[in-house]
């Protein structure tokens, strides 16, 4: 790519407050979806709809006092919130938004993803041991035990991908859906993936980590105001990347469907216009299959979990990419 | 090449600076209005019973050392997913698919031999 930096860094401020300003409309769509599901009304008073309460709610706990523990140890217990934050956003520029369209076009992109994603651990573990309360300290060790069981299944699951495009370059991997999305081709690895990008973003059905039943608030109960408005941005973000992500991966990323029949006579600018149309369509749809999955399953025991990541996805990941490898060598598909 | 990572460092800085930005709002904005009750850990409203700094059990070190075993296999296996497709285009992809078989067969059998030996059972 020979963009300009200016504009790269254009690109990436706009990216950054369309994620912020989604993370708000998320948190209204998933007490409006809860609502709708638990058949009540949900926020209604804010604005038309209550569509302006999560602004509302940011203002509130910005304006809230910031109350940090006696015990705590304030240079970490500010760290971790700071630096899921400043993850959250850097995945952000990894992701192709249109044809060419992409912040860092990385060549080995999918291991940068990786990379950044598994940081987010630290976040949560420091916050939950630098609170020094024993519930911060719980959910922060069964967030480290839960992560790192299912980045396994993960990394497998993109493995197949890339074993099936030959390149760890995001857009490649895109361009290379453009007949067939991954899903069709690899549907074993498109359900690992989307189940560990669950497991995760810490999200119910696996949101042990901040399990209110049990442990109060989990990593994040010793945090007030915009310290704890900063890890639920962060959630956010992340849950919307994971559906960029899944998307990117398995569902033909930027790709209009059947965009190679039709496309070529569209003038650029409509086109890139329409693939970051459809992106953000498509990841709506995963968004709201995260939030609508929290608010109908239970939520999993602790011993569930590890043997769920374990004994069953870690398995059957490995047997997915040596199933693929088998087909691809024998058969010559893919 | 490094220099297709400069983007990815400018949206590092950005996303450092908005951080910042809400942590010192946060430190600011707010009232300040400390006391010793306010600044105690939340243990179910009773007074906190010592810290929770202390030695600690974390029955996770297996998990945590597997997880680095299997985690070096998938860095291992990256090269060889990114390759395969080459390697087939040239026309020795069973070859090199023998080579990589017994590899994931050797972590497939202690992967095997630690659920079987009860390694990963969380439930007692």
């Amino acid at each position: 790519m020979t963009t300009s930096l200016p504009l790269i860094a254009l690109i990436g401020f706009g990216l950054i407050n369309f994620f912020l300003i989604s993370a708000s409309l998320l948190v209204y769509a998933e007490r409006k979806v809860s609502a709708f599901i638990h058949n009540r009304e949900g926020p209604n008073r804010v604005g038309p709809l209550g569509l302006l309460q999560p602004f509302a709610d940011v203002l509130k706990l910005i304006f809230k006092e910031d109350i940090t523990p006696k015990v705590a140890n304030p240079f970490i217990h500010s760290l971790a919130p700071w630096l899921m934050v400043v993850i959250a956003m850097t995945t952000t520029a990894l992701i192709p938004l249109a044809e060419g369209v992409v912040i860092a076009d990385v060549q080995v992109g999918a291991l940068v993803l990786l990379a950044l994603t598994s940081i987010t651990v630290y976040g949560v573990t420091l916050a939950g041991w630098s609170s020094n309360s024993k519930y911060s300290l719980l959910g922060g060790l069964r967030s480290s035990a839960q992560m790192i069981s299912y980045e396994l299944s993960m990394g497998l699951a993109l493995g197949s991908v890339i074993l099936m495009t030959g390149s760890l370059h995001i857009p490649t991997i895109v361009e290379d859906q453009m007949l067939v999305w991954n899903v069709f081709r690899n549907p074993i690895g498109a359900i690992l993936f989307i189940v560990t990008a669950f497991a995760e973003t810490n999200r119910a059905p696996f949101d042990l980590p901040e399990a209110e039943q049990e442990l109060v608030g989990g990593y994040h109960t010793e945090y007030s105001g915009m310290k704890f408005g900063m890890f639920f941005l962060a959630e956010y973000v992340n849950l919307f990347i994971a559906s960029f992500v899944i998307v990117t991966f398995f569902f033909g990323g930027y790709l209009l469907p059947f965009q190679s029949f039709f496309a070529g006579g569209f003038p650029g600018w409509l086109l890139v216009a329409l693939q970051m149309g459809a992106l953000v369509l498509k990841s709506a749809v995963f968004a709201f299959i995260f939030i609508w999955v929290r608010w109908t399953l239970p939520r999993f025991k602790y011993s569930q979990l590890m043997n769920l990541g374990w004994k069953y996805l870690l398995p059957i990941s490995l047997a997915n990419i040596v199933i693929i490898a088998l087909i691809m060598a024998v058969a010559g598909l893919f | 090449m490094l220099q297709t990572f400069f983007p990815l460092f400018l949206q590092l800085l950005m996303a450092g600076g908005l951080a910042l930005t809400l942590l010192l709002g946060a430190k600011y904005l707010g009232p300040k209005r400390p006391n010793l009750i306010k600044r105690q850990v939340y243990e179910s409203g009773m007074d906190p019973v010592g810290s929770a700094h202390q030695r600690y059990s974390v029955k996770f070190y297996l998990v945590a050392m597997i997880f680095i075993v299997f985690d070096v296999e998938v860095v291992f296996l990256y090269p060889w997913a990114v390759t395969f497709k080459d390697f087939i285009a040239a026309g020795s992809g069973l070859g090199v698919l023998a080579v990589i078989l017994p590899f994931i067969a050797i972590l497939a059998i202690g992967l095997l031999y630690d659920i079987k030996k009860g390694g990963l059972d969380f439930d007692s």
